[in-house]
């Protein structure tokens, strides 16, 4: 039963050692840019100005939804009123949030787990397995990056009508179960992360290749696993265009639950950004709780790509 | 040594594992074939789900758009006759098309120059010595959890031309107020806030990723002959971050010619306005194919949006890697 900590072990040594090689760079920061010395009060003034840009408009979105609809007409308010349970009472009512909020979890977490899954397993075989045609085929995958998959949205719906699946969940995540940039993602990763020597070692052992993957490839992808799998949830969260037009109004996932309010309440302001500020609620949780990882994620793509 | 002793014993029924002991020679021989075989068939084992899938769910729907183009078809009867190039022609004449191709330039152009411009600032920023750095990095992130519907709604309510905060603070700087919503240069600009607003910050990260990477000796070097910070990040920083900039400059090309979300939201009816004032292209095909229900038409407009799209990529490669380089050479 200790075997799987114990190689899991060996390949977190492994990725660590990788990110040790990485790492002067990577943590370095700026801060021996020539002078080290501390930045002055203009800089955090500078940085202030921009947290405020990006906070105001969320700030704002729960200003106006905790007021009622005639607040704006009266002046601009400071402060918040108290509203927001009334305007929540009004969204619940007049679209089906809880629904959509289900919908929207069931969705992104299916497409998460399922791009992971077959990136990880893809991007382990052209990261380390030796054969005929890989180099050809990883260079296709990084074009197909390219190619927007938006533009396929008529006759996905074709296909998606033809089997009867439009207004279901399936018909949203179907399409969404792979990507390119994930397999791109886990290739880059596992090249660094995993030495060869570790898989090499475990083969002459007598595991076979589906062993291999499992105890060695699969540990040592865990991190960049985890951040794939980040991404993937929040950018299949905030779809809109496909979700719009396959599924029906009564079965929505968020955003289209969203628009579907203004729709309904075009004048009434404070009800549909009370509606954006309850929709927004959950990913700002996500973003609390592993918003270090997004952005650490974001930097060593960059890197990387 | 120790990984075999304590591998094995998991699963003994695995064929490909060699025999305990010396059991005979031909279990020996059957065995390293099933091996031989694992190690040339697994990789594609590995990739197939990836490949099947995508040719599915990404490769057919494109091919399957050009041949959709070439037909007549209708959301509800299907396909149609055959009619060749006629439902690019018939695009190529609509003025809605050239209107639409026309809003989406402005509203990318409007977009993408500050976005870029700024994040490199934003980066600069926050490549120095700070105080609490991961705090200001994930501030500068948190627009990019916000679904680009919400974004739409909450920049909706900011530019409302009646009572919305932009224009009343127009108002009390003594200025007039600013039509967003039917003024096209307006609309435009209102909308490519709302992109740069999502955008900025996660541009500025990948830029200060790359800042990161450039080897402090170089900055050694210019402090030495004398090069101010400002001159530094002119002279070596940003030529210095070409192919950042040019993988920025692709990724928001091919998504700011997409636009759909922020521009739907802007008003209720969807189509971009009562003259269509920020219609985009991908607000075209919608309207073409879900409201005329004409599949066809959809299809071909389509394609044409991805012609652009691959015109416009490469050339913003080719201006791109030219700006960088001559800045380097100064």
């Amino acid at each position: 039963m200790s075997s799987i900590p114990m190689i899991e072990q060996t390949a977190g040594k492994a990725a660590a050692r990788a990110a040790a090689r990485r790492g002067p760079r990577a943590r370095r920061s700026g801060s021996g840019r020539g002078d080290a010395r501390r930045p002055g009060f203009l800089t955090y003034g500078f940085l202030v100005a921009v947290l405020l840009g990006s906070l105001f408009p969320l700030y704002w979105s729960f200003l106006v939804g905790s007021h009622d609809n005639t607040v704006l007409s009266r002046g601009i308010p400071l402060l918040p009123g108290g509203n927001f349970l009334a305007n929540a009472a009004k969204v619940f009512d007049s679209i089906p949030f809880w629904k959509a909020m289900g919908n929207s979890l069931i969705v992104s977490c299916v497409t998460a787990a399922s791009v992971v899954v077959f990136s990880t397993l893809a991007g382990f075989a052209f990261a380390k397995l030796r054969f005929r045609g890989s180099k050809g085929l990883l260079v296709f995958v990084i074009a197909t990056m390219a190619v927007p998959t938006q533009l396929g949205v008529v006759p996905l719906f074709i296909v998606m009508s033809k089997l009867g699946w439009t207004g279901s969940l399936w018909a949203v995540i179907i399409p969404g179960v792979v990507t390119a940039f994930g397999v791109f993602w886990m290739t880059q990763y596992l090249r660094d992360a995993l030495p060869d020597e570790l898989i090499e070692a475990v083969r002459m052992d007598g595991a076979s290749m589906i062993q291999a993957f499992w105890y060695i490839g699969f540990p040592a992808a865990r991190p960049a696993a985890a951040m794939l799998a980040l991404f993937t949830f929040v950018a299949t969260w905030t779809n809109f265009f496909w979700p719009f037009i396959v599924l029906d109004p009564s079965n929505p996932t968020l955003p289209v639950a969203l628009q579907l309010l203004q729709a309904a309440h075009f004048v009434d302001y404070s009800v549909v950004l009370a509606g954006a500020v309850l929709a927004t609620i959950p990913l700002l949780l996500l973003f609390v709780v592993a918003g270090r990882q997004l952005v650490s994620g974001i930097m060593q793509g960059a890197v990387k790509g | 040594m120790a990984v075999t002793d304590r591998v094995k014993p998991r699963s003994p029924r695995r064929q490909s594992l060699p025999p305990e002991g010396t059991k005979g020679v031909r279990r020996l021989a059957f065995s390293q074939k099933v091996s031989k075989w694992d190690v040339k068939v697994s990789p594609y084992l590995y990739i197939s789900p990836f490949f099947i899938l995508f040719a599915l769910t990404g490769l057919f729907p494109l091919v399957y758009t050009a041949w959709v183009s070439l037909h007549s078809w209708n959301l509800i009867g299907g396909q149609g006759k055959f009619t060749g190039l006629e439902n690019y022609a018939f695009a190529v004449a609509q003025p809605y098309f050239w209107n639409a191709v026309g809003n989406t330039f402005s509203i990318f152009v409007l977009s993408s120059l500050p976005q870029v411009v700024i994040a490199l600032v934003v980066a600069a920023v926050l490549d120095a010595n700070l105080r609490a750095r991961t705090f200001w990095r994930m501030g500068v992130l948190v627009p990019f959890v916000v679904a680009p519907v919400a974004v739409g709604l909450i920049f909706n309510n900011l530019f409302a031309d009646q009572f919305g905060l932009i224009n009343e603070m127009l108002k009390a700087a003594g200025l007039d107020p600013v039509r967003w919503h039917s003024d096209s240069l307006a609309s435009h600009l209102a909308i490519a806030t709302m992109v740069n607003f999502r955008w900025t910050g996660y541009n500025a990260l990948i830029f200060l990723a790359a800042m990161q990477a450039i080897p402090r000796d170089v900055f050694e070097a210019a402090t030495i002959d004398g090069a101010g910070r400002l001159r530094q990040f002119f002279s070596v920083t940003v030529p210095m971050l070409r192919p950042t900039v040019i993988f920025v400059v692709i990724t928001s090309t091919i998504g700011g010619l997409q636009i759909f979300d922020e521009p739907r939201v802007f008003d209720q009816s969807g189509l971009g306005g009562a003259d269509r004032q920020w219609q985009t292209l991908t607000m075209y095909i919608w309207e073409l194919g879900w409201g005329q229900r004409n599949f066809g038409r959809a299809s071909a407009v389509a394609w044409l949006l991805f012609l652009i799209i691959v015109l416009i990529a490469l050339l913003n490669f080719l201006i791109t890697k030219r700006i960088a380089s001559q800045g380097g050479r100064k």
